[in-house]
């Protein structure tokens, strides 16, 4: 093979300003919902209401991670389903499992009264 | 995106090869794979802790009365109130943010390399490279000394009682390891160290990827390989990093 010195011919593309905002919208969104649970982390009491919005707003920001950063929501409908599906599992896994973390509670709880 | 349409060329099927049947590449899709068990293990570690922590019963009484006691779990915004330079202020929470805020920028930069790769910018992508290798250090920085304000402990310490030779004797114990702990309960220090010690170490090995894709970019090596899709992949673990502590920072410092 003839050797070639030349380098590459690289063609390099001006930045895609529209999709750099949008990166920078979804980043803004990411803060935001970080300091809104700042602000409920000290101003609202302990309780399934608090639990509930820190859980919702966590999977906001997962779905802005996911569907934004890591671009599945743009990518073909069989793979978003094929990484979403699983993920029931740990749904139910987290469910079964605090469920069953509150019944041994009960039964230390007996325990301690002897 | 076009690719994501299955073509085949006449003569010959789809299952000859060649194809991507869910418009990514394999190395793209491997990821994806990988990180879905990535996150069934931390899943099983963060599970866990949920199951250990609604066995112990939780702190009632008055907020501000809060004492560390190995009889209840601990509330986390009084265990996590340090703030390196403020020794001794009262700030709940404040350095745990900092962490979030940093891993959260450095997830942006990290896309915005990738930005720069599809569009074959050289330049760009080691800049947004850095700062993403940059955030990732400060990160695992601000951890290191997290880790040793949590082991060191506080200044007065938590008096114990134990059951030693059949008599009770008590002593004070100074923060934590993995058989003793000042804020709780052993389990609390256990899970600390275990949780955010396994996304330290996700965090470790992305910066070395990180770099490593900053050094083949600075070589050339994907200019002359025509694409920077290596970028994208170390890019989606990354930010899955991100994610993980999005998770963990919800579940062991603010729930």
């Amino acid at each position: 093979m003839a050797h070639h010195s030349h380098e590459p011919q690289v063609v390099v593309l001006p930045p895609n300003k529209e999709k750099i905002a949008h990166l920078w919208k979804v980043a803004g969104i990411l803060l935001v919902i970080t300091i809104f649970e700042f602000i409920v982390a000290f101003t609202m009491h302990a309780g399934p209401l608090k639990t509930s919005i820190f859980v919702g707003m966590t999977i906001i920001k997962a779905f802005y991670i996911v569907g934004e950063f890591m671009h599945l929501r743009h990518e073909a409908k069989v793979l978003i389903w094929s990484i979403l599906v699983p993920t029931v599992f740990i749904i139910w896994m987290l469910v079964a499992f605090v469920y069953e973390g509150m019944k041994m509670s009960d039964i230390n709880f007996l325990r301690f009264l002897n | 995106m076009s690719q994501s349409t299955v073509t085949t060329i006449p003569g010959r099927s789809e299952w000859d090869g060649g194809v991507s049947p869910m418009g990514v590449s394999y190395g793209k899709l491997m990821m994806w794979f990988f990180l879905l068990s990535d996150a069934f293990t931390f899943s099983g570690l963060l599970i866990t802790y949920g199951l250990i922590r609604s066995q112990h019963p939780a702190y009632v009484g008055d907020h501000s009365a809060f004492v560390f006691s190995h009889n209840y779990w601990p509330i986390p915004e009084k265990v996590f109130e340090a703030v390196p330079f403020f020794h001794g202020v009262d700030l709940p929470l404040v350095f745990v943010g900092i962490m979030t805020f940093v891993l959260i920028m450095s997830s942006v930069t990290m896309v915005l390399a990738v930005e720069a790769g599809q569009r074959m910018d050289r330049k760009a992508v080691e800049k947004w490279m850095l700062w993403t290798i940059l955030g990732g250090i400060t990160f695992l920085s601000c951890q290191a000394w997290e880790w040793t304000h949590f082991i060191i402990g506080t200044e007065t310490g938590t008096i114990v009682k134990d059951f030693v030779n059949g008599e009770w004797i008590t002593r004070t114990v100074y923060g934590a390891s993995l058989h003793e702990n000042q804020y709780g309960p052993h389990d609390f220090a256990d899970f600390f160290f275990f949780i955010t010690g396994f996304h330290g170490f996700h965090v470790f090995s992305g910066v070395c990827l990180n770099f490593l894709i900053y050094y083949r970019t600075v070589t050339g090596m994907y200019e002359r390989r025509g694409s920077y899709e290596m970028v994208e992949k170390v890019g989606l673990y990354w930010h899955f990093v991100d994610l993980v502590w999005v998770f963990v920072f919800t579940f062991y410092y603010l729930v």
